[in-house]
């Protein structure tokens, strides 16, 4: 019995090649296309197995799209720092694509160098993704899976068309979206968080933050409980109803020993799914509501006992600016 | 050696270096001091090393004695005095043979002063200093709101130098790229240490400190009750001007804010108000005095963009929460603070409007009005 207990698998099984279903001759043009091999470091992760692969039309043209999307983003930070290479990996974390600024609106297209390029970049991006998300719908439904991964896959795209898209629609400016670079798009969620009075008193930012945590913590016990029963075959996930091995009983019991109560093989699975789709999911609609329907997050979380009030250390300061004759 | 210590001594190490790199990324070390109730976070994250290695490399000159405040007035005996006549000749002699030590960098009155007749204006730092003497009598006798007793000399910014060491010129990345076909970064994007190395807009200066922007973007009230407010790009150039101040003191946000609620007034520490005053000094002196010595200064003084120096918190601060960390040079020299004007609406005086932050400012048109919506 093969254990599990190094980071690396330490024991690669290698049958024949895996082929996968014939295709429909009928149906498709496109073909899968290369030599399936074996990749030892590849089996230390995963499967050894590379290949065939399957782009098709929706694949293809994901990459088609991801790409420009890639080139427009890179090549405008490239001509922020004078297409000089040697800035360009020094700043590369601080450069970025930004979105045009306020005085655009939701004019399409903005000129090209404020805000045009972005607005392409972003059509292609986004284009890209939708792409992609109907082809893990389409290749679930043609392996005749469930469109699980497809629907959690969703739940990001939703965060990122909201961040991006719905958003700046509701307040009417393509400025209010996040700009595409590594520093700058961090900036730009403290900014937002400034803005609109500290999102951390924003509800649905701490359930979006209990279900990452959550996601964190269930993938923990879950993939923790999964290991320490593989030397019982326990990875195999042998159904525990109709077939039940000692290690699914050991897991169970574990869990039950425990904390009380213990999940099913089956069941540990929907709350992971649902705890890693509901983490953007909720954290969509809380920057939905910012700036559409709450101003201020924490004046906002004070009206309605929310946050609670802390007694000041010091005498309050008064506002210079409320002091007649002193001015804006 | 045995086996088992070969294998363990090498990952020992490793896991040693690792923890030594990681925490010798800001050595020395930085201390919380807790500032507000407990458990609401509200501390100061000060370097104690750091400020006391800024303290001992103060070199603050040593005052000397007064002089005799009896005797001829320095206007009746010297030509061309403009300022501060009205002292007795020794004890004006006492103020220029302190300046000398303050800004000349050890080249004494001949920085200034043509020798063979002091008093004329030929040179054109003697008309600099004159008007930045003017300046530090403003200073000390309006602004006490920020400069309190402990008050300002020449020494607070210059620190022996000519030039002080933290000054800014308008940024020429600054204005957006028109003619450009690609590469727009909106004024941001620049790894500046004066902005905290950040993604933020690189010149906070210009619009807040020279113009007198509306540096607030919180709303003031839970729902939008007052149409759409200030924009996210507005929050990243108020945030980049809080990140000079941050700098220019050696503080974190918590020494003036709860950031709990930036904005909110009532659960602020007192230095806030103390800035509030500081942002308004800064942009009085811009204006009505910085720019004008710019027609006198020779092009080496100028920045890239062909305007004179300007000053901001770093100016005198130079990294300290209290300029000289409180260390009053005022009080030796009573005759640098200056009689204040009555009249005079210093909060606003002579200062631009707006100007081009509108461009940034507000929402050209919101597509749909969710105000009415959320009440």
């Amino acid at each position: 019995m093969a254990t599990y207990q190094n980071i690396f698998s330490t024991v690669q099984v290698r049958g024949p090649f895996h082929e996968g279903p014939p295709m429909d001759p009928g149906g498709s043009p496109w073909r899968r296309f290369g030599r399936p091999r074996f990749i030892d470091i590849l089996g230390k992760f995963g499967d050894a197995q590379i290949g065939p692969f399957y782009l098709g039309f929706l694949g293809l043209t994901s990459i088609l799209c991801g790409f420009i999307a890639f080139e427009i983003i890179g090549l405008n930070m490239f001509a922020s720092v004078g297409w000089n290479p040697r800035q360009f990996v020094r700043q590369l974390f601080w450069l970025a694509l930004e979105p045009p600024s306020p005085s655009c609106g939701l004019h399409v297209p903005c000129p090209l160098n404020e805000g045009g390029w972005w607005q392409m970049a972003g059509f292609f991006l986004t284009a890209s993704l939708l792409l992609w998300w109907f082809r893990t719908y389409r290749r679930a439904r043609a392996l005749g899976m469930g469109t699980h991964v497809a629907w959690a896959f969703a739940a990001a795209i939703w965060l990122y068309l909201v961040l991006g898209f719905i958003r700046p629609i509701l307040v009417g400016s393509w400025s209010e979206a996040v700009p595409f670079g590594i520093f700058p798009h961090l900036d730009w969620v403290s900014a937002f968080s400034i803005r609109y009075g500290n999102l951390f008193y924003n509800p649905f930012h701490a359930l979006s933050i209990a279900f990452l945590y959550g996601s964190t913590l269930l993938f923990a016990m879950h993939a923790g409980t999964i290991l320490a029963v593989s030397r019982y075959g326990g990875e195999r996930e042998i159904e525990q109803i109709v077939d039940r091995g000692t290690a699914s009983e050991r897991a169970a019991l574990f869990w039950r020993w425990t904390m009380g109560f213990n999940a099913t093989m089956e069941s540990i699975h929907r709350w992971a799914w649902w705890f890693a789709v509901l983490c953007p999911l909720v954290g969509g609609i809380g920057i939905l509501l910012s700036g559409t329907v709450v101003d201020n997050w924490y004046l906002w979380a004070v009206k309605h006992g929310y946050a609670p009030p802390y007694p000041p250390i010091e005498p309050p300061v008064i506002d210079p600016a409320t002091i007649p004759g002193a001015g804006q | 050696m045995n086996e088992s210590l070969q294998r363990i001594l090498p990952r020992a190490a490793a896991v040693l270096g690792l923890a030594l790199t990681l925490s010798a990324c800001d050595y020395p070390w930085y201390q919380s001091i807790q500032r507000g109730y407990r458990g609401d976070g509200q501390v100061l994250i000060l370097n104690p090393d750091l400020h006391q290695q800024r303290f001992d490399e103060l070199e603050i000159p040593d005052s000397m004695p007064q002089a005799d405040p009896n005797g001829p007035r320095a206007k009746d005996v010297f030509k061309n005095v403009k300022v501060l006549g009205d002292l007795s000749a020794d004890q004006l002699v006492r103020v220029m043979i302190s300046m000398a030590a303050w800004v000349t960098d050890g080249e004494g009155c001949n920085f200034c002063h043509n020798m063979e007749d002091p008093s004329l204006d030929v040179k054109y730092t003697k008309v600099t200093a004159r008007r930045m003497l003017q300046m530090v009598r403003y200073i000390n006798s309006h602004w006490t709101k920020h400069v309190g007793a402990t008050g300002v000399t020449c020494f607070t910014c210059h620190r022996g130098r000519p030039v002080p060491v933290n000054l800014w010129f308008e940024n020429p990345s600054s204005p957006p790229q028109q003619d450009a076909f690609v590469g727009w970064h909106e004024a941001q994007n620049a790894p500046m240490v004066s902005i905290g190395s950040s993604a933020l807009p690189v010149d906070p200066f210009t619009l807040y400190l020279k113009g007198s922007n509306n540096v607030r973007v919180q709303a003031t009230s839970a729902l939008p009750e007052h149409g759409m407010g200030a924009s996210i790009q507005q929050a990243q150039w108020t945030y980049s001007l809080m990140m000079v101040m941050s700098k220019s003191l050696g503080v974190n946000c918590d020494y003036c804010h709860n950031t709990q609620s930036m904005g909110s007034w009532e659960l602020s520490s007192p230095p806030r108000a103390t800035a509030w005053y500081g942002i308004r000094m800064v942009r009085a002196l811009n204006n009505n005095f910085e720019a004008s010595v710019d027609p006198v200064l020779p092009a080496e003084r100028h920045g890239p963009m062909g305007d004179g120096p300007k000053l901001y918190c770093a100016t005198c601060h130079n990294g300290a929460f209290k300029p000289l960390y409180g260390i009053s040079m005022l009080k030796d020299f009573p005759e640098l603070k200056g009689d204040p004007d009555k009249a005079q609406d210093y909060l606003t005086w002579k200062q631009p409007g707006p100007g081009p932050f509108e461009h940034f400012s507000s929402f050209a048109a919101p597509a749909l009005q969710l105000t009415a919506a959320a009440h």
